[in-house]
């Protein structure tokens, strides 16, 4: 089916199945359940798993085949952030054309930064990619205060012209007619599921975005970018130039960030500078190796493990704390509240950093071949070589040198 | 006319003269060794061929056309396929898709976005990489990973990568440099079973006397970056100029 062998057909089915029944997975816990934490069926969660998704997907298809280390693509997010925006205030709300023009303007973009950073690659590529998003970042936050508004970010106005909308049409993003914000909620035996319509258009882009991804992997050309990454002096002696095919992955991943950052615009209608520091890019960078670089699955894995997370870490606050260790003495618990609140809140990003070292170390191929492993404890019997021989984990880190 | 014509060819490293003068005549379908002591400018020469290095005189011109000036992939597109002293082979692929690369390397050009075919659609370019693995006796290994192969398994793929490109010349350097009696030995006989059974020129550069007496059929004998003489084996063999290189670099180790 659609080009796809028997194994990758089902594969993708499983994705699609996996997509669709979000609001209900991550929604284990009924709604006055002591668990109820750890739910994270919220519409905007949601959402922003598919759409980071898409982001590590994209950034997957330069770091995982070409093993081009890109620290800058938080320039393109912001790009195609920007450009949805300004078609929301000039043309229409209706987000389909903000989104194509998302993903076309930030085509344009990493094609003019791909080509100044491939000229150089390894550590050299990553500090000059690094270097372009936040020069990128700076223009935006004060040079472009014209296109970008500075740094109040640019926000849609009720006296923008948008000449496609009449006086009747509705006033917050929509899908011809459909606001994304609206949701449909089904109360069953405690549980509440939220259905919303702006998750379903992000889920729906990603299991295309996922299907091409996929594509792209099992195509002639995805395999010329593993070259790139194996050996790139046999690839030249070969008859290949490995130039233009780093260009168009670049491109590519270029166009997947875009893509995100164009849904987030159709999520929440403003793109503040913000979204293009280096620290958007260097958290792409950690999704695609906590899930597995180089694996299908492994980045959307990673977006949602981190997503999902930070959305429970944060919401962890003092009290919170307090209430779990009340069976503690008085003086003990403050010390013990205070040492855990380091880790959770504010200090998320503290328990980030210890469970990617974590991953790093102990589990180079992350997310994915975690769970390898862990199916190969219950499959007694190895009968079959189940995992992937094509993409099989690598042991080193993926690094062009 | 020979496929490939060397002509005055002079490079120089600061002070060092690595070649001079070098004019070299590779004639169609034979088997052309330079051989020569160390630093006789041996692997400058080849790097010249493959568009590595720019000569500062001379020229180079390949089946009438000239190399100078061209890059590695380009080069490669004209004809010329290179074997690496080390084999540079992909190691993260398997020996199928390594095999498989040169075949698409040749049917689409340096670059094409082929996204959106399957690998496994691409019958021909499969029939041909399983044919060309049979040749060298490699089939069995086929969803092997190429970094896991032996030494002389993965000198065997590259020769298989770039026989399956059908070149019309095919530069080696030292094949079997830093190889065991028993894999130079069938590294030779590999080489001879490719000299017999195609339409193929081949330049060699090597250490190994024995490697160039049983393989070649014109000596080209390089030292202090100009040519010696050049002749067949049977005349280089008691040349007395050629006795003089090699003794006199005996001499002074």
């Amino acid at each position: 089916m659609l080009g796809l062998n028997k194994r990758d057909t089902s594969f993708l089915l499983i994705v699609i199945l996996l997509t669709m029944t979000t609001p209900f997975l991550m929604q284990p816990f009924a709604e006055n359940s002591p668990l109820a934490q750890f739910n994270g069926g919220y519409p905007d969660l949601m959402a922003k798993v598919a759409i980071f998704g898409i982001f590590a997907m994209g950034f997957n298809i330069l770091f995982g085949l070409t093993g081009y280390l890109s620290f800058g693509h938080a320039a393109f997010l912001g790009v195609g952030s920007y450009a949805a925006v300004w078609m929301f205030k000039l043309l229409t709300l209706n987000v389909l054309p903000a989104v194509i023009l998302a993903v076309i303007m930030s085509g344009i973009f990493s094609l003019l930064i791909g080509w100044i950073s491939l000229r150089r690659s390894g550590i050299y590529f990553s500090i000059l990619t690094l270097a372009m998003a936040e020069m990128s970042y700076r223009l935006a936050y004060s040079v472009l205060t014209p296109l970008t508004n500075g740094e109040t970010g640019l926000q849609v106005r009720p006296n923008d012209p948008r000449i496609l909308d009449s006086a009747t049409s509705a006033n917050y993003p929509n899908l011809f007619g459909l606001e994304l914000s609206s949701s449909y909620h089904w109360k069953v035996l405690g549980h509440d599921f939220t259905f919303n319509v702006g998750f379903y258009f992000c889920a729906v882009i990603a299991i295309i975005a996922f299907y091409i991804s996929m594509r792209i992997f099992r195509s002639p050309f995805g395999m010329m970018l593993r070259a790139v990454k194996s050996n790139q002096q046999r690839m030249s002696y070969t008859g290949l130039d490995p130039r233009p095919y780093t260009l168009a992955a670049f491109v590519i991943s270029g166009m997947y960030a875009g893509l995100a950052g164009g849904l987030l615009a159709a999520m929440d209608p403003l793109a503040g500078a913000e979204r293009m520091q280096w620290t958007v890019g260097g958290e792409v960078v950690i999704m695609t190796i906590l899930g597995g670089a180089g694996t299908l699955l492994g980045p959307v894995l990673g977006a949602g493990a981190i997503k999902y997370l930070e959305n429970i870490f944060s919401k962890i606050n003092d009290n919170v704390l307090d209430g779990w260790f009340s069976f503690l003495p008085d003086t003990v618990r403050e010390y013990v509240v205070w040492f855990f609140s380091r880790f959770t809140g504010e200090g998320w990003a503290l328990t980030l950093g210890l469970m990617f070292m974590l991953v790093v170390t102990f589990l180079p191929g992350g997310l994915v071949e975690g769970g390898k492993r862990i199916g190969a404890l219950f499959r007694r019997k190895p009968k079959d070589d189940g995992d992937d021989a094509e993409h099989p984990p690598h042991s080193t880190p993926h690094v062009a040198e | 006319m020979g496929i490939l014509e060397v002509k005055n060819v002079g490079k120089r490293f600061g002070g060092l003269q690595a070649l001079r003068d070098v004019n070299l005549s590779v004639t169609e379908n034979t088997v052309h060794a330079i051989i020569g002591p160390n630093g006789a400018g041996k692997s400058t020469l080849l790097n010249v061929l493959v568009g590595k290095l720019i000569p500062d005189t001379g020229s180079v011109m390949f089946d009438g056309q000239s190399v100078l000036g061209r890059k590695p992939h380009e080069i490669n597109q004209m004809g010329i396929s290179r074997v690496f002293q080390t084999p540079e082979i992909f190691g993260d692929l398997t020996v199928m898709e390594n095999v498989m690369i040169p075949c698409f390397a040749r049917r689409d050009g340096s670059f094409r976005v082929h996204a959106f075919e399957t690998v496994a659609q691409e019958r021909d370019i499969i029939d041909e990489a399983e044919h060309m693995l049979a040749d060298v006796n490699m089939l069995d290994k086929r969803d092997m990973h190429a970094a896991s192969l032996s030494r002389g398994d993965k000198r065997r793929l590259e020769m298989a990568m770039c026989l399956v490109q059908k070149p019309r010349l095919l530069l080696l350097d030292e094949p079997t440099a830093g190889m065991a009696r028993a894999d130079t030995n069938n590294t030779i006989d590999l080489l001879k079973h490719i000299r017999d059974t195609r339409d193929i020129t081949m330049a060699i550069i090597e250490h190994d006397m024995h490697v160039v007496f049983s393989l070649a059929e014109r000596i080209t004998v390089l030292a202090q970056g100009t040519p010696l003489v050049e002749d067949t084996p049977e005349n280089i063999k008691g040349h007395p100029k050629v006795k003089e290189a090699y003794l006199g670099e005996q001499a002074q180790e």
